[in-house]
């Protein structure tokens, strides 16, 4: 249906219209505002909904598509979804709501412009994986993250000024290099457009620019080894929406930047550049095991366990094979799961008693049998258990990259055996023993609000760890296409070459 | 619809257990989740009695589509032959006696909602494991049945030592699973599939040929069945990999019964026969199947020659049975390691399940220096103990003679240099075995009592819900041998095992054994006799001797009492390492390099500059904010002038 993707994209300006016209000051407007965006939020999600029955996932090309002029004629409004792009969205409309619910009593201050930049980030997010024209990709990348720069800078913890400005100098580097880049391939393919730039072959030479200049956007935001440190102080000082968006669904801009940008543009840049690109994503994955082995602060924990589950997107993607692809696909969907879950798990201890520090808690299970029931699907899904859609997606990347290189292969498998050591450690330091802090003696267990936010985690992180096929009917066409096109190209070049 | 009710049966008792036996009362989760497995194992009897004989070829269910990637395609499916058969039996009898047994064994423990949820899920993965079809499937049982391990080792979460125990379990696996994953990477990328048909039927074309594999050219099929071998050594507890087993008794008895002795430990051998048809064409393989499984037989026999704990004895006394299955594997008499699994199954839970009958009229204690002298107070449960040892130590006509003499033969008849050494040794750890079985029969019931009065006082027999079980795997331990041996390994066991074991024709141990010369077959006999005198002379004749040379504390004692120094060892060049290096990377490679020549560096240097220009270093974060806004406008405005071209 048309139309259908710019509703889902502005759906949630509407909400901010509401809240800007009729939340009032005061306890009742500040009410108002959480009921008008988790509304607005919910049927958002239900429209993304109505989207994913409505796809055709036969199809590879993009369907709901819309296409006006807008700036200047050259720049489209060109917008349009296909099998790896639809998933995000649908995640991002997922999510949403359950920050809402997640922030609602938290956030006591400035509950209003709140929403709104919860709102507005929601807008900027879905617009990312609809738009098909880099430069209107473009504003909505670099726009999402003004609103969330202010979410960690104004709503954020005692350093938020120190990381909200660490995350504004790494993202910086990465926007100008690839605004640069988007000029230079306007200049030499004469079109902003998407698909048109899919089907273009740039010269090898410029490829390899282009590559770099894009990667160093996409690597920070993923992150990737060694840009990966804005990371764990951004998630420490980010009230925990914010921290469920940015592990949910702004990492994941990264690879999808990779999957629709560096891989089907820039296919000969990519084979070369992917030994480095493998020998970044293990020391992502080992690296960063190890050092969240270490960490004293559960955010921060979670945070560099994050990057070390990117770590095997990167290395999935760049097996440049079916299973790697998918696997990288699945896994950045679960970690949407997995990781926000986490983060959310965080959130429940944290709005009790106000830390994060691993050593002030301890015995939780006694007082909160619940959390911690939940909080161990979790653990286990970052582990990577079967049956947890942790599995499934470092799986597959893992026999994709065995595909591609068997030293790989083999290095990143060491990954889970230290992602057991650090989840399995905090588990134990955070929920078992006795409970000996008198600070936690009358700490209550989940209410129901927490307990409506979890559950759909819960069911999702479980029914997709048991029967992802969903996931792989959607993404299966748009992923074949999109290898099939890189193939092709590289057979092209290598026909050329003399 | 029997297999998935065998299948299904445990996890609906699992969830039902789980979810509202808090609120329907410890009784209704007690009885559901045992009332389903004992339903779920009559219909696995009902499978190997009824369909067993008449089965012709592998029957196979599939349930849906699990993995569907290119083509890698994987269903969740439902794979019975005999081998299935054999372990449907092994894990649902041995399960549903431990569910039985756990009503008594647990009665004081409030959370028995939750162990009961655990036992009856562990089941489902197990079976899940057993059942499968395709090596996705298998690893999914076989983390399943790793993290219900986790669970039960750590279900006395209040104890340090058992969080300690059940993370060391699980990590010490993954480490096992990382071999495994990697041969699973391997499989695919060789065969193209993961489903046990397509790759078993495919195996023959790849005997012998090479592929490149981390830098290195290697054989392909030793290599898949080393790093499939690495997963069975971590699930098995096989030497290297031993070190979380004896740590895994802190959870409750009846979970050490089930989990770590019955059943998961056993996964492993299991694995190994399964894919006989990889092992048999990668004869380096088979050479370090038999070697690792002959060392850790007799390993694991000399550790638990002084162990004071009555469970740590059987413990390592399991993770030696384990070796002889992995050396009968290695050496081509898969049908021996298999009915050594069968029947070690049932006296090994048998004597487990009395350590545990004992440890509850002891009020919960587990040292044996503190036992003696209760034979006559508790009667039914020294009875039944003394018919688990001697099936254990191979008593004649009871189970493990039949099993693990078959072993030894076995070994001997392959007439190859590892098979002697696994011949050596599983005659030694023989000796061995019955010398600690015996110790222990001598030390908790004969000779003096040596606990405080107030725990004597309370010793008594236990109630027949728990003798009950005992009593069955008694029967079991008795009969199971000699009514099963023409099956498993004896004239019967081609048409018995169909086409669920491979063997090439040149691997005749088995067969061969009937024809080794007869000092073989009497040594284990020898030795069995030999470790009962000497373990009579010093726990009988003089049990003053013991504690004096304990306290001696003589070189090969103590490097004995600690178990080798394997956990010091890997404390020092595994443990402490990787947190000094996570530490090292968190601050020097993280904060002091990236951060220090990165947005540190770069803002120091910023800061300086702005201070001196504007006083924009309050660090206000919307003047970062606007300079994002002023980046994409700059965009903007860029296409808008050079656009319409």
């Amino acid at each position: 249906m048309t139309g259908l993707l710019s509703a889902i994209t502005f759906f949630p300006l509407i909400g901010v219209i509401l809240v800007l016209l009729f939340a009032r000051e005061g306890k009742a407007g500040d009410q108002l505002a959480r009921q008008v965006s988790l509304y607005v939020t919910i049927v958002t999600f239900g429209l993304s909904l109505w989207a994913w029955i409505d796809f055709d996932a036969t199809k590879s090309g993009f369907q709901f598509v819309e296409n006006f002029a807008w700036l200047g004629g050259t720049i489209r409004y060109h917008v349009g979804v296909d099998g790896i792009s639809l998933p995000f969205i649908i995640l991002t409309a997922f999510l949403m709501p359950l920050c809402i619910l997640a922030s609602w009593t938290s956030i006591e201050m400035r509950v209003k412009e709140y929403m709104i930049a919860f709102l507005v980030l929601e807008t900027l997010m879905i617009g990312v994986f609809a738009a098909l024209d880099i430069v209107l990709f473009y504003l909505f990348f670099e726009g999402g993250l003004i609103p969330m720069f202010l979410i960690i800078g104004i709503w954020g913890g005692a350093r938020r000024v120190y990381a909200s400005f660490k995350f504004f100098l790494y993202t910086l580097l990465g926007s100008v290099l690839m605004l640069v880049a988007v000029m230079a391939m306007y200049v030499t393919a004469g079109t902003t457009d998407i698909p048109a730039l899919m089907a273009y072959h740039f010269p090898k030479d410029m490829q390899n620019l282009l590559f770099l200049a894009f990667l160093a956007s996409f690597a920070v935001k993923l992150p990737m080894w060694p840009v990966h440190t804005w990371l764990p102080d951004a998630h420490v000082e980010a009230p925990t929406a914010g921290s469920v968006i940015l592990a949910g669904i702004l990492l994941k801009m990264g690879g999808y930047g990779f999957l629709r940008f560096s891989l089907p543009m820039f296919p000969d840049a990519s084979l070369y550049f992917a030994p480095m690109m493998f020998a970044l994503s293990v020391i992502a994955i080992v690296y960063t095991s190890l050092v969240a082995l270490m960490q004293e602060d559960i955010k921060k924990l979670i945070a560099y366990s994050s990057v070390a589950h990117m770590g095997f997107v990167t290395m999935g993607l760049f097996a440049l094979n079916r299973q790697g692809v998918d696997g990288a696909v699945v896994q950045m969907i679960s970690h949407g799961f997995v990781s926000a879950a986490l983060f959310l798990c965080v959130g429940v201890i944290y709005d009790r008693m106000h830390t994060r520090e691993i050593k002030a808690y301890g015995g939780l299970v006694n007082r909160m049998p619940l959390y911690a029931a939940v909080f161990m699907v979790f653990t286990m899904a970052n582990v990577g258990l079967p049956g947890t859609s942790g599995f499934v997606g470092e799986f597959l990347a893992l026999v994709g990259a065995f595909k591609a290189n068997t030293t790989v292969a083999l290095l990143a498998t060491t990954g889970v055996i230290l992602s057991a050591c650090y989840a399995l450690w905090l588990y134990w330091r955070v929920v078992f023993g006795e409970l000996e802090k008198k600070t936690l003696v009358n700490i209550q267990d989940m209410n129901l609000r927490e307990t409506v936010v979890m559950v759909p985690l819960v069911a999702a992180t479980l029914f997709f760890g048991f029967y992802p096929k969903p996931i792989f009917d959607m993404t299966g066409a748009a992923v074949v296409a999109t290898l099939e096109n890189i193939d092709g190209k590289l057979k092209t070049a290598e026909a050329v070459a003399p | 619809m029997i297999y998935q009710a065998i299948l299904l049966l445990p996890l609906f008792g699992a969830i039902l257990a789980g979810a509202f036996g808090k609120r329907l009362g410890e009784h209704f989760a007690e009885y559901t989740a045992t009332g389903f497995l004992c339903l779920s194992a009559l219909l696995s009897l009902w499978v190997f009695f009824g369909e067993l004989p008449y089965m012709e070829q592998t029957k196979l269910v599939t349930l849906f589509r699990f993995l569907d990637s290119g083509t890698l395609q994987v269903d969740w499916s439902i794979r019975v032959d005999t081998l299935t058969a054999v372990m449907l039996v092994v894990v649902t009898g041995v399960s549903s006696l431990v569910h039985v047994y756990s009503i008594g064994y647990m009665h004081d423990d409030p959370q028995r909602p939750r162990f009961f949820a655990y036992l009856s899920l562990f089941t489902f993965a197990m079976l899940a494991l057993v059942t499968s079809d395709s090596f996705v499937q298998l690893f999914f049982g076989w983390e399943g049945v790793g993290l219900a391990s986790y669970l039960l080792i750590g279900f006395w979460y209040k104890k340090p030592s058992a969080n300690a125990a059940a993370i060391k379990a699980f990590v010490v696996n993954r480490v096992g699973d990382f071999g495994f994953a990697l041969g699973i990477f391997a499989v695919f990328f060789v065969f193209g599939s993961l489903d046990f048909t397509t790759v078993f039927g495919a195996a023959k074309g790849f005997a012998g040929k090479t592929f490149n594999f981390a830098g290195y050219d290697v054989d392909i099929l030793t290599t898949i069945c080393l790093l499939l071998f690495m997963g069975a050594m971590g699930k098995s507890a096989q030497f290297l990999l031993h070190t979380w087993l004896p740590d895994a008794m802190e959870g409750p008895t009846p979970v050490s019964a089930l989990i770590h002795a019955a059943t998961m430990v056993t996964a492993g051998v299991f694995l190994v026969c399964r894919c006989s048809p990889l092992f048999e064409l990668a004869p380096v393989a088979l050479e370090v199947v038999t070697i690792v499984g002959a060392t850790t037989a007799f390993f694991a026999a000399t550790v638990g020659l002084f162990q004071n704990d009555i469970k740590r004895v059987i413990a390592y006394s399991t993770c030696s049975q384990l070796g002889y299955m992995f050396f009968a594997a290695g050496v081509g008499a898969y049908q021996a390691a298999m009915f050594h699994l069968f029947t070690h199954a049932f006296f090994k839970a048998l004597l487990f399940l009395g350590a545990g009958s004992v440890i509850h009229a002891m009020g919960g204690e587990q040292d044996m220096r503190k036992m003696g002298g209760i034979r006559k107070m508790i009667p039914a449960t020294w009875a039944l103990m003394l018919v688990g040892t001697l099936a254990l130590t191979g008593f004649p006509f009871l189970a493990g003679y039949w099993s693990k003499d078959a072993i030894i033969e076995s070994a001997f008849a392959a007439h190859t240099s590892v098979g002697m050494y696994a011949f050596v040794m599983g005659v030694v750890a023989a000796g061995m075995t019955s010398f600690y079985s015996w110790r222990l029969v001598f030390m908790t019931f004969e000779g003096e009592f040596k606990g405080d009065h107030h725990t004597l006082d309370h010793v008594h027999d236990s109630p027949p819900v728990m003798l009950i079980p005992l009593a069955i795997l008694a029967a079991g331990a008795v009969l199971a041998g000699v009514i099963f041996e023409p099956q498993f390994i004896g004239h019967e066991q081609a048409e018995f095992w169909g086409g669920a074991i491979v063997n090439l024709h040149e691997h005749t141990a088995l067969e061969a054994r009937h024809h080794v010369p007869a000092w073989v077959i009497f040594s284990p006999a020898v030795v069995m006799l030999l470790g009962l005198i000497v373990a009579y002379f010093y726990y009988i004749e003089h049990p003053e001797l013991p504690p004096r040379m304990a306290a001696r504390k003589g070189p090969l004692y103590m490097f004995l009492y600690n178990k080798w120094y394997f956990d010091e060892l890997y404390d020092f060049i595994f443990v402490r390492p990787a947190m000094w290096l996570g530490r090292f990377l968190w601050k020097k490679g993280d904060g002091w390099f990236i951060d220090g020549f990165g947005p540190d560096g770069v803002s120091a240097g910023i800061l300086d500059w702005t201070r001196q220009v504007v006083r924009l270093q309050s660090g206000y974060v919307y003047h970062y904010a606007f300079a994002m806004l002023i980046g994409v406008a700059i965009l903007a405005t860029w296409f808008m002038a050079g656009g319409g071209r």
